[in-house]
């Protein structure tokens, strides 16, 4: 059991609604998170993430299930008696007491000796950049600082698993991006195991060794970014994470690992994929828009091609989004790097253009409600 | 602009009003009270006159007797205080966790003795605690007592008679203030390793205590003073700062005698309190 140093079996966790009801927030979920791991709960809101980290926390109860931390049951423990601590989302700092008071709060509790608390609070105030601090309020702190404090308050215990509820969620997105990387080197420095919980699938991406996401209170899929973003398992997570151009359709011809799908609007397409469909099947194409391209020329054998009319052509800085619509009304995003500063943009609105890809991006997605959670 | 100019212009007379009401109301008042405090009383009542001047009634204030009352009158003060937060605080903080619809109306329920005469509030409690009241009937009744408790007319009966007329000053403060209170600041206590009893003094409490403070402001003030309750429930018995005031100005016709032990009252609360807000403010201050 202690291979992990957090452990979810088949955890369950419902609450009361207004009606009488009963509200599944995590349903049936199951993890296993390692030591030393930066683990990412990625998903909507109200999917049942911050749920699943409470009841890690202590702060829920689940209804069933296991939580085993550092291959302990946890049971009824309470949080004060957990090897865990928290970053919340608000921060939640003591506005009556001082920085030092904060930081120093989780080792006066657990009776460390005077000097020993001096010393280790200095240390973690260092750690997270913020020395010379010390007698400040919360209040006076900018909403970056009180971040710090706040993960200097959690880190100081040294604690076996820290559990961050989108703890960059109120940072401006310049000091979001830098504290991302900051967070994930302070991390493999501290080599602690981290679990992240947001809904931004880039700060998942890009600080994460491992991502769960989650809808509905279910785990849809875990895997490494690469994994995930590459090869999604089904069509929530592959719209969840990154953008992707859904193309449904038939299936008219199968072979050992490619299929021929015919679209809503008669053109035929080519796509890999070793799921051994069969004709007739429901199927729909999931393709990122950086992997198409614009233009049919010049024509390399065997890619896909699908015409289209650009309907508008967005600027986004580092690259350009065309938003086109083929027959049928489908539409789809293509997104091209701008290469040259300046450059002629290869087409404008109004343009009857081909859109082509190779049939080995992308993924298939069996049209299969019982399916389509990937489940 | 000239609008901006004329609204500044006029903002002082906006005052006026106030300042009368106030001047007419409350400082002439208290300065005939400070004046008749000083001058020797009349037969019947009143002042003698011409005004002579004196200082008797101060004197007499230190007697021992006048000291005893006056101390009484401050324990009974500082017991309903006591019992009024340590029943409201809890109260205060059950409300604040129920769901909104349940909270007005648990408000509601506190608020609404309020629409009752205070009055007839206090002759209720009386009936209850009498020989032959509701609480002795149901003791009897059940055969857990042999004859009748003797609950009214003592310091009990005068406590529970102002803690009952009081409570409500003490749960609506402590309830803003909890109601206000962040309760993921008692989580993070909990993930910090306290338990609840040190989440609840390290970071509820403090938090929590200005709340308490204005509830024992609200409390101790008018009860230190009280004189319906300590008259009805304490039949004569219970005496304090409260009646005897009250008996100088009726019965005894002393006016000095009860404006000097009124202005000793009032400095005595003004000065507490203003020691309190003093010491509070320092500690407010940022390091």
């Amino acid at each position: 059991m202690s291979d992990y140093a957090v452990e979810l079996i088949n955890v369950t966790k419902s609450f009361p609604t207004d009606r009488g009801g009963e509200l599944f927030a995590v349903d049936g979920v199951s993890l296993s998170i390692r030591h030393g791991e930066f683990f990412s709960l990625l998903g909507p809101s109200g999917c049942g993430k911050t749920t699943s980290l409470r009841l890690i926390a202590g702060f829920e109860k689940p209804n069933d299930g296991e939580v085993w931390i550092g291959g302990k049951l946890q049971g009824n423990l309470p949080a004060f008696q957990r090897p865990v601590n928290t970053v919340f989302q608000n921060y939640a700092l003591f506005p009556h007491m001082s920085v030092y008071e904060n930081v120093a709060f989780g080792l006066e509790m657990h009776r460390v000796a005077k000097p020993e608390i001096q010393r280790s609070v200095s240390q973690a105030l260092e750690m997270v950049q913020l020395p010379g601090l010390e007698r400040r309020r919360p209040r006076q702190l900018s909403g970056g600082q009180q971040q710090r404090v706040a993960l200097a308050r959690a880190l100081v215990n040294r604690p076996k698993v820290l559990l961050l509820d989108e703890p960059l969620g109120a940072l401006d997105l310049k000091l979001r991006k830098a504290m991302q990387l900051e967070l994930k080197a302070l991390q493999e420095r501290v080599g602690i195991t981290f679990i992240y919980v947001t809904h931004d699938q880039e700060e998942a991406l890009t600080m994460s060794d491992r991502i769960a996401v989650m809808d509905h209170g279910r785990v849809l899929q875990v895997g490494a970014p690469e994994e995930i973003y590459e090869r999604p398992v089904g069509q929530f997570v592959a719209g969840f994470i990154g953008e992707t151009n859904f193309l449904p359709g038939r299936v008219v011809e199968a072979r050992a690992d490619e299929v021929e799908v015919e679209l809503l609007s008669g053109e035929r397409v080519r796509a890999v994929t070793s799921q051994g469909l069969s004709r007739g099947q429901e199927v729909t194409l999931a393709v990122r828009p950086e992997r198409m391209l614009l233009g049919s020329a010049p024509s390399e054998p065997g890619w896909n091609l699908l015409a289209v009319e650009v309907e508008d052509v967005v600027y986004t800085g580092a690259t350009t989004n065309y938003l086109t619509r083929a027959s049928g009304g489908l539409s789809i995003m293509v997104r091209r790097p701008n290469e040259d500063a300046g450059g002629e943009r290869p087409v404008d609105r109004g343009v009857k253009v081909a859109v082509r890809w190779r049939p080995a991006t992308g993924s298939v997605f069996v049209d299969d409600p019982a399916h389509q959670d990937g489940t | 602009m000239s609008g901006k100019a004329e609204h500044r212009s006029r903002g002082p007379l906006m005052v006026v009003p106030a300042a009368l009401w106030l001047l007419l109301f409350f400082t002439l008042p208290l300065l005939i009270v400070v004046a008749i405090s000083f001058v020797e009383r009349g037969r019947a009542g009143g002042v003698k006159l011409p005004l002579v001047f004196t200082l008797a009634y101060y004197q007499r204030l230190v007697d021992p007797l006048y000291l005893g009352i006056f101390w009484s009158s401050v324990r009974i003060a500082l017991i309903v205080t006591g019992a009024c937060v340590f029943v409201g605080y809890p109260m205060a903080l059950f409300i604040s966790r129920v769901a909104p619809r349940g909270r007005n109306a648990m408000l509601l329920l506190v608020m609404i003795p309020f629409w009752t005469n205070f009055l007839v509030r206090t002759y209720a409690i009386k009936l209850l605690l009498s020989t032959e009241g509701v609480v002795n009937n149901l003791l009897l009744g059940a055969g857990l007592v042999e004859a009748p408790l003797d609950l009214l007319f003592n310091n009990f009966a005068v406590v529970l008679g102002l803690v009952y007329g009081y409570l409500p000053f003490a749960v609506l403060p402590m309830y803003a203030s909890i109601e206000k209170f962040d309760m993921t600041l008692v989580e993070a206590a909990a993930d910090l390793g306290a338990n609840l009893r040190r989440a609840f003094l390290r970071v509820m409490l403090p938090l929590t205590a200005p709340g308490i403070v204005a509830s024992v402001i609200l409390v101790f003030v008018p009860v230190v003073g009280a004189f319906i309750t300590p008259d009805i429930l304490g039949g004569g018995k219970v005496e304090m700062i409260g009646t005897l005031i009250n008996r100088q100005f009726g019965v005894a016709r002393n006016w000095p005698f009860g404006s000097a032990m009124s202005l000793a009252l009032m400095v005595m609360v003004v000065v507490g309190v203003a020691y309190y807000f003093r010491t509070s403010a320092e500690k407010e201050r940022p390091l």
